[in-house]
């Protein structure tokens, strides 16, 4: 969906208007689950918004809706996407792939491990799907991985046995490893060290000041003052059951 | 960027039935090298495709389009016309409503089922990879490993015996078979390593589009990610086209950008792989994600 000239200024990149969700298990007799309606949001360049609320309130569902990895009940959420704006509610799969690959990064709370690839490769790899050169890319994810202290004798081998901490800050690296214009986060600092979560926050700063619209959970109280510029309180928009 | 799609002609033979040789053109373009941007043309599209046996139903009315760097993954259990679906597609079975258009350079889409039998042979030979999911079925049992790749090159028109041996070397390597196996026949092989020969065998003459049925069935678990490590870089390297037909929903997490799920000849929902995973709707998807351990 393109809607030039509208939003050309005000450096807004998400626009969330009267979004819904709720799950229905079949297995379960069709339970109903609602989980949010009519949430509204706009996320500028710049921004980091910090979704709040118990667990349980939603606060993943609505950052995996933004993603398009959970499919919204109802209403829209309107991404900048190259010179114009897509609205992931109604995109084709291929457009949202597109979306994913050049626009919108999302740090897991857990790493999906994949079977024999190093942890090198896994941060080097969006760097080679952009066509920068190996050498070049794996010099960057080197870099970035020294930087959030993973030992170097951890680079080459597949993180399947790395411990939980280990594991996020390949995640963390894997995607800080390029500019994404919009960031999702959810929890990327829950299982680091002190030292450790304060490379992420500057990585979350220099992100922000590099112009990415950032959306994130963060449990962390002191993470949360750190890089939030704005809180967003999900219970509000808690559906009656 | 996505190079220009080169055209280039190679004459092939054709052995027809009386034994005698015709030579005729076709043309031979391969996207190649870097990675593919979004194409806006298809490379396969299927409209309506239903097969039934006798009065049995195969698959209906399955309708989709495939584009040049997409890995498509289909799943449902056995019987749920999944491998009905890919036998058509892949122009081994005739569908009884229903196209399969695939993009023929300098042609477009065009109906593979309108094209006479030897062109539509030799558009599977080249254009085209079949990935059986017994390798017994997709190699030649009695010809040694190097002859097996080397016999793909030939098939397209490579006359030149060092060549193709060194090729069919190369291809050893990259799906890790040692290359003092070269001339010992596929059944001294484990069934790892004959899944990996299949692959060779197919990757070798740069397919555009290949179809894969159960590619890690039988195999152990840690045979199969060895495998599918394999398969995921070769996708990505080569920007190929598939279609993973598997039960595995594992195996499409890791390979398949989009999932359509079957049930009963029908695909009951599709979308992003990881959408269809993580959040079904249709409750037979929901029954299958949640009847995995692991998913």
């Amino acid at each position: 969906m393109t809607r030039s000239g509208i939003h050309t200024d005000d450096g807004t990149m998400i626009e969330v208007r009267e979004l819904a969700k709720s799950f229905t298990l079949h297995g379960q007799g069709g339970v109903h689950i609602p989980v949010f309606k009519r949430v509204n949001l706009d996320v500028a360049m710049g921004e980091c918004v910090v979704l709040a609320g118990p667990s349980g309130a939603g606060k993943s569902t609505l950052l995996r809706a933004l993603y398009a990895n959970y499919k919204p009940t109802g209403g829209a959420i309107r991404v900048r996407h190259r010179d114009g704006w897509v609205n992931l509610t109604t995109a084709s799969a291929r457009e949202v792939l597109a979306v994913r690959r050049e626009t919108i990064g999302y740090v897991s709370q857990f790493l999906r491990v994949i079977p024999r690839v190093s942890a090198l490769d896994i941060v080097a790899e969006p760097l080679k799907h952009q066509g920068i050169e190996s050498s070049r890319a794996n010099e960057a994810a080197m870099a970035l991985l020294a930087r959030l202290n993973l030992p170097e004798r951890l680079w080459h081998v597949p993180p399947a046995t790395f411990s939980g901490g280990e594991q996020q800050r390949v995640n963390v690296a894997r995607s800080f490893v390029r500019f994404y214009p919009i960031r999702l986060l959810d929890e990327p600092t829950a299982s680091l060290d002190e030292a450790n979560k304060t490379v992420v926050v500057e990585l979350i700063e220099e992100a922000k000041a590099a112009g990415s619209a950032l959306v994130g959970i963060f449990h962390d109280e002191a993470l949360r003052a750190a890089v939030g510029t704005r809180v967003l309180d999900v219970t509000t928009f808690k559906q009656a059951a | 960027m996505m190079p220009g799609r080169a055209c280039l002609s190679a004459p092939i033979r054709i052995f027809v039935s009386g034994g005698a040789a015709r030579v005729m053109s076709v043309p031979l373009g391969h996207p190649r090298g870097g990675r593919l941007t979004l194409s806006d043309e298809p490379l396969l599209a299927a409209e309506g495709v239903s097969h039934m046996y006798g009065g049995v139903l195969g698959c209906a009315g399955v309708s989709f389009e495939l584009h040049p760097g997409e890995v498509l993954g289909v799943v449902g259990e056995s019987g749920s016309g999944k491998s009905t679906l890919l036998n058509c597609l892949s122009a081994q079975l005739r569908p009884d409503a229903g196209q399969v258009r695939f993009d023929i350079p300098g042609r477009g889409l065009t109906n593979i089922f309108e094209l006479p039998e030897p062109e539509r042979r030799l558009l599977m030979r080249t254009h085209w990879g079949i990935v059986f999911q017994n390798p017994r079925d997709g190699l030649r049992m009695g010809v040694s490993a190097g002859g097996n790749i080397g016999e793909r090159l030939m098939a397209s028109g490579d006359r030149h015996y060092g060549n193709v041996r060194a090729q069919a070397q190369r291809w050893l390597d990259h799906v890790e078979i040692d290359r003092s196996r070269t001339d010992d026949l596929p059944r001294t092989f484990s069934g790892g390593m004959q899944q990996r020969l299949q692959i060779a065998r197919i990757l070798v003459s740069k397919p555009r589009l290949v179809f894969m049925d159960e590619p890690t069935g039988g195999l152990d678990v840690s045979v199969q990610a060895r495998l599918l490590d394999l398969l995921r870089g070769i996708v990505r390297d080569l920007g190929l086209a598939a279609v993973v037909v598997t039960h595995d929903l594992a195996v499409v997490r890791l390979l398949a950008d989009r999932l359509m799920v079957m049930k009963d000849g029908q695909v009951v929902e599709e979308g992003l792989t990881d959408q269809v995973l993580d959040d079904p709707h249709h409750p037979y998807t929901q029954l299958l994600v949640s009847a995995v351990l692991t998913p």
